[in-house]
């Protein structure tokens, strides 16, 4: 089984907060890592690789150093790693970049299951796979919790709702996004860390994917920021004092105070 | 495609400068000098600038006579034949921005045996409902869904189209954003019209909240968005209210699937939604074990909420993963947030810290909930809840 995983570099937003004084964002210190939840779809495709066997490969596309979560993939287990970079994909919105992403995929060939992760932390969008699946014209099955099986060209999963879960049938090839509740990544070993430093990273341009012009980067984004602001401040609280009794009368009060209870 | 700066226009004012999120302009020699490597081409210069003097081209076509869109839909969400509550939320915003536009509200609503769910539809403010019916179409599936979506926007050109930011609204519309060919913008929270253009301006939290950002779909049709449920207030029903019930014939073509719904499980252990919920009782490691959390569900169940908890105690197995708020688990804007235990680590804030009244309650004083709390209380939540319940108790007496 060939097994497709997409993943992306993104700044550990825990760490994000737009300076006051000056309005722009703070950077300096943040770190880049491999979005938190693209760490479960990496582990979910080694672990069916292990099961079912064929290859894993990792596909990123972004500036030189998204090079290192490449590597980083490796170390987890995986057996190849493509980059799309290119000048030309960067200002893409979830559109042009599902775009791209089809297209190295495409170039890539005899794919059975791209994984992708819930979402990107840094945008949250989850829009990435369900563009992936259109344009490669293939099913999709979106925040799947659990594998069940896959036998005979079809994949029967668990996915996510509100209220619990669904399960869904589905016909290889398949695009599927996995949550954080499918599995427990595995740290690199030494092993992986010692192939990861020697891999080879397969590197592709605009023109490797041939990718029309219009449709990667900027060019290809219906959509624009224009504004970006901090979020208004919360209001000081108000911390009560006392033995229990005396903070919840407070509490109470408060809180009937402003119809609540 | 580029970015470029009009030395002509520049006066060095610097504004540029500090509208660049990646830190990529700066003043040499009183013009702005833009870094093409760090820049990311956001374009979020473009707009301070008073004196035009930043240029952000792109080559791209847009869509064709864009003056021939009008109207505002929504994507009614149906679960086992019952419209459920975004739907209406996305009624309430929809028909400010309709209204604004002075153009109709619409809704599609697609099922099983679902024209009685209609009405509903008319009397929280839909003008007309595509009605599309098929016994296939019961439950959600993303092909045959957004390929008729897919035509309805071909077929009728609305200008803006609302669905729900929920597990079946982020599967289906991101595939007929793709399949059109226009913008989407995930997650909004912030929905408005542009008064000099008639631009739906689309505001959202990135960067797990901690920065707000609004984003436009300029050259494409329609401008599409997933709202946040919670936020946006319902549509008030209005009985004497009516509509245009349109249904809409499926050919079997567009009712192939490539995957089946097999069956649907419920699994809430205390069957409330968090994301539905007005109130949540979360906890974290505080509680020190899954035995404790009847104190939670005695109190939530008093104040009709629900219960959440904190990545620290979902990873201890006290609570199923479905409970979890926060980044890696769901983002909740309940009106009240009662955080038992919790120290409030900054992925578990990014995930509540938009609340409307937050409570905390913990033995720590300087834990981190406190700087984000509306109310705090500093002491033993084993002292606490019980005090608080006793309280409410009393009150219901």
């Amino acid at each position: 089984m060939n097994i497709i995983v997409c993943i992306k570099q993104v700044p550990d937003t825990t760490e994000v907060r737009i300076n006051p004084e000056t309005n722009t964002l703070v950077r300096e210190g943040v770190e880049s890592i491999i979005n938190p939840f693209d760490l479960y779809a990496i582990e979910e495709g080694v672990r069916l690789k292990e099961k079912y066997g064929g290859s894993v490969t990792v596909i990123s596309m972004g500036p030189p150093q998204v090079e290192n979560a490449l590597r980083e993939a490796i170390s987890l287990g995986v057996d190849e790693a493509i980059h799309l970079c290119d000048r030309a994909f960067a200002g893409a919105d979830t559109w042009a970049t599902s775009y791209a992403l089809a297209r190295g995929i495409e170039k890539r060939k005899d794919y059975d299951i791209i994984i992708c992760g819930k979402q990107a932390i840094d945008g949250d969008t989850a829009q990435v796979g369900p563009g992936i699946a259109i344009r490669l014209d293939v099913p999709q099955i979106m925040y799947v919790k659990k594998i069940e099986e896959i036998a005979d060209g079809i994949i029967r999963a668990q996915r996510m709702t509100e209220e619990g879960y669904d399960i869904i049938e589905g016909d290889l090839p398949v695009v599927i996004s996995v949550v954080k509740e499918i599995n427990e990544p595995r740290l690199p070993s030494l092993k992986g860390k010692m192939k990861a430093k020697k891999a080879e990273i397969i590197t592709w341009s605009a023109a490797d994917i041939e990718a029309d012009e219009q449709l990667i980067g900027l060019n290809g984004s219906p959509t624009q920021v224009v504004k970006i602001f901090s979020p208004p401040a919360r209001e000081g609280g108000e911390i009560f004092q006392g033995e229990p009794e005396e903070m919840v009368e407070q509490l109470a009060q408060a809180l009937e105070r402003q119809k609540i209870i | 495609m580029s970015i470029q700066v009009i030395t002509e226009k520049c006066v060095g004012c610097s504004i540029c400068v500090k509208s660049c999120p990646y830190g990529a302009i700066e003043m040499v020699d009183k013009l702005a000098v833009i870094d093409h490597d760090a820049c990311t081409l956001c374009g979020a210069c473009v707009e301070p600038c008073k004196f035009d003097a930043i240029i952000l081209r792109r080559e791209h076509h847009g869509t064709d006579d864009l003056s021939s869109y009008a109207g505002v839909w929504v994507c009614a969400e149906q679960k086992k034949g019952k419209i459920q509550s975004v739907t209406y939320e996305l009624l309430g915003a929809g028909r400010l921005l309709a209204d604004d536009r002075e153009v109709e509200l619409s809704a599609i609503l697609i099922g099983n045996n679902i024209e009685s769910e209609a009405g509903d539809l008319f009397s929280r403010g839909a003008d007309k409902v595509y009605l599309v019916e098929s016994e296939s179409l019961a439950d959600f599936l993303d092909e045959p869904y957004s390929r008729i979506v897919s035509r309805l926007i071909r077929e009728y050109k609305p200008e803006i189209v609302l669905t729900g930011a929920t597990s079946i609204g982020r599967s289906l519309i991101p595939r007929v954003a793709a399949e059109i060919n226009t913008g989407l913008t995930a997650d909004c929270t912030g929905l408005s019209i542009d008064e000099d253009r008639g631009l739906l301006l689309q505001t959202r939290p990135a960067f797990g909240g901690n920065i707000m950002a609004t984003i436009v779909c300029e050259d494409y049709r329609p401008q599409m968005a997933t709202v946040r449920h919670k936020v946006m207030k319902e549509a008030i029903p209005d009985p004497e209210r009516s509509g245009e019930l349109i249904r809409v014939a499926v050919n079997p073509d567009e009712l192939l699937s490539r995957t089946r719904f097999l069956e649907t499980v419920d699994e809430l252990e205390y069957a409330v939604n968090i994301t539905e919920a007005d109130i949540i009782v979360s906890g974290g490691r505080g509680m020190k074990g899954p035995e404790n959390y009847a104190i939670l569900q005695e109190l939530a169940g008093l104040l009709d909420g629900a219960v959440g908890a904190s990545r620290a105690a979902v990873d201890a197995d006290w609570i199923p993963y479905s409970h979890q708020v926060g980044q890696t688990g769901k983002t909740v804007q309940p009106k009240v947030y009662i955080a038992c235990g919790i120290s409030g680590a900054i992925q578990h804030l990014v995930g509540m810290q938009s609340s409307e009244i937050i409570i905390a309650i913990n033995k720590d004083p300087e834990a981190p909930i406190f700087s984000v709390a509306t109310y705090g209380m500093v002491g033993d939540l084993f002292e606490i809840v019980p005090a608080l319940i006793k309280r409410l108790k009393s009150r219901q007496k």
